[in-house]
C-alpha cells in the first residue's frame, strides 16, 4: 500500500472508483445470477416441489458429502443457465424495427445498474467509503435514473412490432409512470425527519435515532408495494402477464436479449432492496450494537457492516420473491386505482402531517 | 324464468385493504414452504430414481411370451402383422421347409418376429387380435435407443423381455382329448 501515497488525489479517486466499480458489478451480477436461483427455488419450495437439483459439474465427484448437498440445492444451476443463453440462437424476428430492437434490452440494463452507484452498502473500508458516487442528491440521481427504465420496456414494445409488447409495454409504461409518483412522494418524509438527501447521511441519522420503518411506517408501504409496481414484480406484472399477454414486452426476444431483460429485472429488484435497506431498515448500521453502527477504520468491521446491508437485502429479495405467491394478479383498472386514488392521496396525508410534525417539535 | 339476485355484501373497510388476503395468502404459502423445506413432503417423483408403481392392464410395450412349458406360442398367422394400424410389425414365416414349432400341434413359428418400437403406438390391436395369446402389452413404458435399428426389436429380444404367460394350452388339451378317443386330428 506504499505506492498509494505517491499518487495524485485523483488518480486515488480513479483508482478506487473503479476497483469499487467491478466489485460491486460483480457482486449484483452474481446476485441476479443467484437471485434467479433462489427464485426458482423458494417457488419450487412454496408449491411443493424440489426445484433444481441436477446441474452437476465434473469436480463434484470429489467433494464427499458436501457436493452432493451443493447439487441439490442447485447451486451451479445458475453458471448453466448463464451459459445456456449466451449459446442460444439469437433470433431477430424480420418485422421488427431493428434499432429500437436492439437498442432496447440494453436500455432497461443500465439504468438499473446505475442505481445501484449510489447506495451505500457498507460504512468504510480502511479510508474508503464504501459507495461508488456519495452524490449529495443521492435519492434524486436515483429516481431520475429509475424512471428511464420505462424507456426500455417501451421501445421493446414498440420496436418488436408485435401486438403482445405492444400491449405489455403500453401497460408498464402506464404502471410506472403512475407509481413513481406515490413512491417519489412517499419518500420526502425522509427527508423531512433526517433533513438531508444524502443517503449516507440518512444512515448515519437512523443509527442514532431509530430506524425509519419505525418513525414512518405509511411511507415505508407505499414505498415497498410502488417498488414491486416499478420492479413489474407480482401482483403487479401487468407488463409480463404470461397468462394473457405469451410474454408481455419481451415475446420477440430471444437468446442474450432476452437475458439482459431479466437481469434488468432482477437487478432493479436488488437496487430497490437496497434502496429500502437504506431508507428504512438503517442501511448497513444493527441497532443495540455500537460497532456495527459507527464507521469503522478496522477492516473486519467494514467487511461485517457490507455482511449486514447484504443480509438485510436479502431478506427484501426473498420478500419480493415469496409475495410472487401470495397473491393474484390486479386487474388493470385496480392497479391504476391503488396507485392514484389510495397512494398518492395517503403519501400527501403523510407528507403535510410529517412537516407539520417536524415544524412544531423542532421549535 | 326469474332471475335471481344474489345478494353480494359490501367490502368492509379491513376487506378493502387487502389485508386479510394478504394474510391468508403468507399464511396458505408459509405452511407449504415449512411442509416441504422442513417435512419433505414435496410432491415431484424424481424420475430416474424413483418410478411410479404400473397399474395392472397398463398398455406398455408388446412383446412376445412362452406358455409355461417354455414354448413358443406365437404360430406365425400374421394376424396381428396386418392388424398393426402403424405396421409396426414385420413377420417372417418360416416357410414351406421351416423348423417346425417347437409345441404339439402347432403347425409353425415365426422365423423372425420384430416389432418397431419407434413405429408402436402401444395401442394393443396385436393383443386383442391374436388367437394365441402369444402377444401381450407389457408394463415397460421408457424404452431408449442410440439408434433405430436399436429399436427394432428381434424375436429373441420380445421373448425375452415377454417372459411366459401360461393361460389355456389350447392344442395341448386338444391333443390329450383326441388321444383319449385314439383319433389323431392333425
Ligand atoms: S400395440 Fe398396436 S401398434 Fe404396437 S405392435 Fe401392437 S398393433 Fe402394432
Ligand atoms: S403373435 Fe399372435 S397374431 Fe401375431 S403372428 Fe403370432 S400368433 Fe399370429
Amino acid at each position: 500500500m506504499e505506492f498509494l501515497q505517491y499518487l495524485s488525489p485523483s488518480t486515488q479517486f480513479v483508482l478506487f472508483s473503479a476497483l469499487k466499480i467491478f466489485a460491486v458489478f460483480g457482486v449484483v451480477m452474481t446476485a441476479v445470477a443467484y437471485a434467479v436461483l433462489v427464485e426458482r427455488k423458494v417457488s419450487a419450495w412454496i408449491q411443493n416441489r424440489v426445484g433444481p437439483n441436477r446441474t452437476a459439474p465434473f469436480f463434484i465427484n470429489y467433494l464427499p458429502v458436501i457436493g452432493p448437498f451443493l447439487v441439490r440445492l442447485g447451486i451451479f444451476q445458475p453458471m448453466a443457465d448463464g451459459l445456456k443463453f449466451l449459446l442460444k440462437e439469437d433470433f431477430t424476428p424480420n418485422y421488427v424495427r431493428k434499432v429500437y430492437f436492439w437498442i432496447a434490452p440494453a436500455i432497461t440494463v443500465i439504468p438499473a445498474l446505475m442505481t445501484v452507484a449510489v447506495i451505500p452498502f457498507g460504512s468504510t473500508l480502511g479510508t474508503e467509503k464504501m459507495v461508488i458516487a456519495d452524490l449529495n442528491v443521492g435519492i434524486l440521481y436515483t429516481f431520475g435514473i429509475v424512471s428511464l427504465g420505462v424507456y426500455g420496456i417501451v421501445l421493446a414494445g414498440y420496436g418488436s412490432n408485435s401486438k403482445y409488447p405492444f400491449l405489455g409495454s403500453i401497460r408498464s409504461s402506464a404502471q410506472m409512470i403512475s407509481y413513481e409518483i406515490p413512491m417519489g412522494m412517499s419518500v420526502i418524509p425522509i427527508f423531512l425527519v433526517a433533513g438531508s438527501l444524502n443517503l449516507g447521511d440518512i444512515i448515519r441519522y437512523q443509527a442514532e435515532h431509530g430506524w425509519m420503518i419505525l418513525k414512518q411506517p405509511v411511507a415505508f408501504v407505499i414505498f415497498l408495494i410502488a417498488a414491486f409496481a416499478e420492479t413489474n414484480r407480482l401482483p403487479f406484472d401487468l407488463p409480463e402477464s404470461e397468462s394473457e399477454l405469451v410474454g408481455g414486452y419481451h415475446t420477440e426476444y430471444s437468446s442474450m436479449k432476452l437475458a439482459l431483460f431479466f437481469l434488468g429485472e432482477y437487478a432493479n429488484m436488488i437496487a430497490s432492496s437496497a434502496m429500502m435497506v437504506t431508507l428504512f431498515c438503517g442501511g448497513w448500521t444493527l441497532p443495540f450494537v455500537t460497532a456495527l453502527s459507527t464507521p469503522s477504520s478496522s477492516i473486519l468491521i467494514g467487511l461485517l457492516h457490507i455482511g449486514v446491508f447484504f443480509a438485510k437485502m436479502a431478506l427484501f429479495m426473498i420478500l419480493f420473491i415469496w409475495v410472487r405467491w401470495m397473491l393474484p394478479r390486479f386487474r388493470y383498472d385496480q392497479l391504476m386505482d391503488i396507485g392514484w386514488r389510495r397512494f398518492i392521496p395517503a403519501a400527501l396525508i403523510n407528507i403535510v402531517v410529517t412537516a407539520l410534525v417536524v415544524a412544531f417539535l423542532h421549535d | 324464468m326469474s332471475t335471481k339476485v344474489v345478494a353480494r355484501a359490501p367490502l368492509t373497510f379491513y376487506e378493502r385493504t387487502y389485508l386479510p388476503t394478504i394474510l391468508s395468502g403468507l399464511k396458505v404459502t408459509a405452511k407449504h414452504f415449512t411442509d416441504t423445506v422442513f417435512r419433505g413432503k414435496t410432491v415431484t417423483m424424481e424420475y430416474p430414481e424413483e418410478r411410479w408403481v404400473v397399474p395392472e392392464g397398463y398398455r406398455g410395450a408388446p412383446y412376445l411370451v412362452k406358455d409355461q412349458e417354455g414354448a413358443i406360442k406365437c404360430v406365425s398367422c400374421q394376424l396381428c402383422e396386418f392388424v398393426c394400424p402403424p405396421k409396426a410389425i414385420r413377420i417372417t414365416p418360416p416357410g414351406a421347409d421351416g423348423a417346425p414349432a417347437d409345441r404339439t400341434n402347432a403347425e409353425k413359428m415365426p422365423k423372425e418376429f420384430e416389432i418397431n418400437m419407434l413405429r408402436c403406438i402401444f395401442c394393443g390391436m396385436c393383443q386383442e387380435v391374436c388367437p394365441e395369446e402369444a402377444i401381450f402389452l407389457q408394463k415397460d413404458y421408457s424404452l431408449t435407443g442410440e439408434s433405430r435399428a436399436e429399436m427394432i426389436f428381434d424375436k429373441a429380444k420380445l421373448l425375452k423381455l415377454g417372459g411366459t404367460h401360461g393361460g389355456v394350452q389350447k392344442w395341448k388339451h386338444k391333443l390329450e382329448g383326441a388321444k383319449a378317443q385314439e383319433v389323431f386330428p392333425v
